[in-house]
């Protein structure tokens, strides 16, 4: 099978997997219109990411302020223009792309841990400007917001004393399609599929540069950048397409965000908010195709699943052991679920640095092996290439 | 012949320590011109300063009538200078024949392209040059290998090609057989011999195996101390005072 008849596969599987998203997801208690946009937004906030770390190696600590940028960017078309979504999430591309413009030309000055420290140090002062100089843009501490005294050029009329949605041409991101299967809730919300075809688009560019010339030559950035510019290559435009390609992404995802409930607010540009798609990026695989959307699946199932799990549910669950054993055993546990999730996650992450430096698409192709490696030897699959260490 | 690589007066100071000291070098075109010399005489400077990676305090460096001097590493490559280092510089994550195609898309391209929507299957005229320029080196069959996992030997003659397929008008060898078993040595000379008479392309070596030298070279310049003390046709060194000097008995013959 050559890498174009798998590729196309590989986007069929996914793109049915992800339509198929409230119904596969539904079991494992995932399958709510929220949870289920964020899997899909923060899918594409890493997929764009990996386009910069994966391929180019370099560690951006900032990509949470574009992702930020994003969302106002698309409040303020909402507030400004109409409520419609596709001038929002245009204008976040943009932003987030002049953003990364700016922000990476600077940064890409330097290289290594001085460059991840700038990309933090942009990210910080984007954060604290939101909250001080900048509030009659971000409206500081309460979140940007759309009210109904916004001026909404071209629908300010179709309102009507109601908190006006967002909406594409007249059909809201909140309405969903409820039915019962298997004594399973099933929803099918709009908004959930407007993003996950975005996701699944996502998903084909990214694939698309990963095969070109262009992907190619990310790759020799993050393999040798001395012998690059002495085979006649300028890496500085390089990395800085990358930079910014990546930031669009974030730019869309934060547009995204914001059409799926029009609010923005500046502890989206956070620093751990950064940090989070490293981690989605790392524990999935970078460098990966699939890998970041897993990652970002899997930190997002964490935060909104583990986080909500309390004393009561662990004594619940214990409830077959004697009294004192039950007890201990859920004071234990419980240091791990709740308030205490980002433990679990912390022990989850560790392990996999250690045991699986390429991550769990790593860890796929390690038990694909142990069934393939016997009837025929394929050092090379499509799929994965060559997982690189995580740095 | 006409002079495709001139050096004129060429100082360069590390601190207190004088590298390069009023250097004169002139490169014939289609000849291959050695540098050699003890340790520390300032041969790899002297090259750095060729290809961008050091900029000469004074003196001028020019390759055929434009000025070096304070040009980047990739304009002088796409002016067609290539170099081989002394420690191989590969792509390592890389597969061999990826190493091989990125400097001939470097070549087509420029220094910059955003070819990021059509699939690298498409580029079927890079592929075959890649592919030529790997099997002549003789390294076709490890076309599909990672480049990191090759032997030291056949790094060098990775990145041999990887100079190849741009057709350089000028090669820059900094010891192409440091560390090279006799038969691979000689394997070398005859496909620098080879590539060398077929395409024209001139080439500057610096080496220290005094085998390898005498087979190639056209021309030698003896470096001692950041200086040139002798510049003459290879049958003329050996007798040298001077060069025996500098070698303090010719250990390295």
């Amino acid at each position: 099978m050559n890498t174009k008849t798998s590729d196309t596969l590989l986007l069929i599987v996914f793109s049915i997997a992800v339509l198929a998203g409230p119904i596969i997801l539904a079991p494992f208690g995932a399958g709510y219109p929220d949870l289920l946009q964020k899997f899909a937004i923060y899918g594409i906030f890493a997929i764009g990411f990996n386009i910069l770390f994966g391929l180019t190696g370099y560690l951006s600590f900032g990509h949470a302020a574009f992702l930020g940028v994003g969302s106002y960017a698309a409040v303020w078309m909402f507030k400004l223009l109409s409520m419609n979504i596709i001038p929002a999430v245009i204008f976040a591309v943009i932003v987030g792309g002049l953003f990364s413009l700016v922000i990476g030309f600077i940064s890409l000055r330097r290289s290594g841990i001085y460059f991840s420290i700038l990309t933090l140090a942009f990210a910080q002062m984007c954060y604290n400007l939101a909250y001080s100089v900048l509030t009659p843009i971000t409206n500081g501490e309460t979140g940007l917001q759309v009210t109904l005294s916004d001026p909404r050029i071209l629908d300010a009329a179709s309102t009507d004393g109601q908190a006006p949605a967002s909406n594409l041409f007249g059909f809201d991101m909140i309405s969903t399609y409820e039915t019962t299967f298997a004594g399973m809730t099933l929803q099918f919300n709009l908004g959930f599929y407007i993003c996950a075809l975005i996701l699944i688009l996502s998903f084909w560019i990214s694939m698309r540069l990963f095969r070109s010339p262009f992907g190619m030559m990310l790759r020799a950035v993050k393999s040798n950048q001395n012998r690059m510019s002495y085979t006649g290559l300028d890496t500085k435009p390089y990395a800085l397409a990358a930079f910014v390609i990546s930031g669009m992404f974030a730019g869309l995802a934060g547009g995204l965000l914001a059409a799926m409930d029009p609010l923005a607010g500046a502890e989206r540009m956070q620093w751990t908010a950064s940090g989070e798609v490293v981690l989605m990026t790392i524990l999935g695989g970078a460098g990966t195709l699939l890998g970041p959307v897993l990652g970002a699946g899997l930190i997002k199932y964490f935060e909104n699943i583990f986080s909500a799990i309390n004393d009561a549910t662990l004594h619940g669950v214990f409830s077959f052991l004697p009294d004192g054993l039950n007890d201990a055993v859920s004071a234990v546990l419980s240091l791990f679920v709740g308030e205490g999730w980002h433990l679990t996650l912390g022990l989850i992450f560790m392990l996999i640095v250690t045991f699986l430096p390429g991550g769990l698409i790593e860890g796929a192709l390690r038990i694909g092996r142990l069934f393939t490696s016997r009837s025929k030897a394929d050092p090379q699959n499509g799929e994965a290439r060559a997982p690189a260490p995580a740095e | 012949m006409t002079p495709i690589l001139e050096v004129q007066n060429v100082n360069k100071r590390f601190g207190g320590l004088k590298a390069l000291d009023d250097v004169n070098l002139t490169v014939m075109e289609g000849t291959v011109h050695a540098i050699i010399g003890p340790n520390g005489a300032g041969k790899s400077t002297l090259l750095n300063c060729f290809v961008g990676r050091l900029v000469p305090d004074t003196g001028a460096v020019t390759f055929a009538g434009q000025s070096l001097i304070g040009r980047k590493p990739h304009e002088i490559n796409q002016a067609g200078v290539s170099r081989v280092f002394q420690t191989p510089e590969i792509f390592e994550d890389l597969t061999v024949l990826e190493n091989v195609m990125i400097p001939a898309l470097a070549q087509r391209d420029g220094a910059f392209r955003m070819h990021g929507w059509f699939p690298m299957s498409r580029e079927a005229q890079i592929r075959d040059k890649a592919e030529q320029a790997l099997s002549d080196v003789s390294m076709a069959d490890k076309r599909r290998m990672q480049a990191g996992s090759l032997s030291r030997g056949d790094k060098r003659r990775l990145e041999m090609a990887m100079c190849l397929v741009q057709d350089p008008r000028l090669l820059l060898l900094d010891e192409p057989t440091a560390g090279m078993a006799r038969a691979d040595t000689n394997a070398t000379i005859d496909l620098l011999k080879r590539i060398g008479h077929e395409r024209n392309i001139t080439k500057v070596v610096i080496e220290h195996d005094m085998h390898v030298v005498f087979s190639l070279a056209d021309r030698i310049s003896v470096l001692a101390q950041g200086h040139v003390i002798v510049e003459d046709a290879p049958q003329n060194i050996k007798g040298n005072p001077k060069v025996q000097e500098a070698y303090l008995g010719g250990a390295h013959q």
